[in-house]
């Protein structure tokens, strides 16, 4: 498959995946490897110190895998841009995944404190992919303050749904100049190759894997997905239209 | 002296650096990340940096995220 380059970085794979809601580090590393991806998002927390737990990060190589931290929890840009340094200031690279979600119900993205975060951030040098709904407006806003890639839901967070935002999503690739990774509601791997399809530069998925009963064959499954929709668009599809055109010769039939 | 550290108050011996308390928590601090009355505190100041009466702590490590 051809690269995917992101801020001038290149990754063979085109599906990244989150670390969240796994039932074992076992499951979530079994999803990691299956998936075949090389970025995995990662949130920020406070410690619980009355229940010290394993520091997931031990199960993720840094060799193999770029992290990126999400500034999920966040309700406003300063919230975001407080996260973003904390996790710079952990020693990750400058990569962000920009969330704002004031609402807590569909964990929608607000867009006017995400392109406010955004300007700040990408003026401290960070690497920014912010998650956005699907409004081309809001995307040609991002890529003009220097975001890295944009990062429109196809259906809100968790929900499985799939590519609801479709249209929209068409619109943004069309127009989009940085790479467009589409995110969250994906819950099949004919959701991500349906998004590939249509010519998303990559998918992110976390759900559907951590709760797949065999998450490294979910990961296996997804990847397979991603890779055949990336071929199917770069293979040129056909258009769709309403009325039937034979495949086979309309002539030699055997009658008068 | 009293401390606020992750949103509750937590006792403390006056003069005890960040390193110092992070070490009787068993946190390691190569693992978090340590706010200390908001401003990030590096890894390199965490023991020359002493915590005064009032003072807000947040520590903040990596979890799994989408």
């Amino acid at each position: 498959m051809d690269e995917l380059i992101i801020a001038g970085r290149s990754f063979k794979s085109r599906l990244m995946v989150g670390t969240g809601k796994f039932a074992s580090n076992e499951a979530m590393v079994a999803a990691m490897e299956g998936s075949g991806s090389e970025i995995v998002t990662v949130a920020l927390r406070r410690v619980d110190v009355d229940n010290p737990q394993d520091s997931m990060l031990k199960h993720i190589d840094p060799e193999r895998y770029l992290l990126l931290p999400n500034t999920s929890g966040a309700r406003d840009a300063e919230e975001a841009i407080r996260l973003a340094r904390i996790a710079r200031a952990a020693g990750c690279e400058p990569w962000v995944k920009l969330e704002v979600t004031p609402d807590p119900y569909y964990l929608l993205p607000d867009p006017i404190e995400t392109l406010k975060a955004a300007e700040v951030l990408v003026k401290e040098g960070f690497i920014v992919l912010p998650y956005i709904n699907a409004d081309p407006v809001l995307a040609k806003h991002l890529q003009e303050a220097g975001t890295a890639t944009v990062m429109p839901l196809g259906a809100p967070i968790g929900t499985n749904k799939g590519l609801r935002t479709r249209d929209n999503i068409a619109i943004i690739i069309e127009q989009a100049t940085v790479p467009v990774v589409v995110d969250a509601g994906l819950g099949a791997p004919s959701h991500a190759a349906e998004a590939m399809e249509m010519g998303a530069d990559a998918v992110l998925v976390n759900t559907a894997l951590a709760v797949a009963r065999d998450p490294g064959a979910m990961g296996v499954a997804f990847k397979k997905g991603v890779e055949a929709g990336r071929e199917a668009y770069l293979a040129g599809l056909g258009k769709q239209q309403d009325k039937a055109e034979a495949s086979s010769p309309l002539t030699g039939f055997l009658r008068e | 002296m009293e401390v606020t550290f992750n949103g509750r108050a937590h006792e403390l011996t006056a003069g005890t650096s960040i390193q110092e308390l992070l070490d009787q928590l068993r946190l390691d601090c190569l693992q978090v990340v340590v706010e200390h009355n908001h401003n990030i505190i590096t890894r390199q100041r965490l023991a020359e940096t002493t915590l005064n009466d009032g003072d807000t702590l947040e520590v903040i490590h990596f979890v799994g995220g989408g």
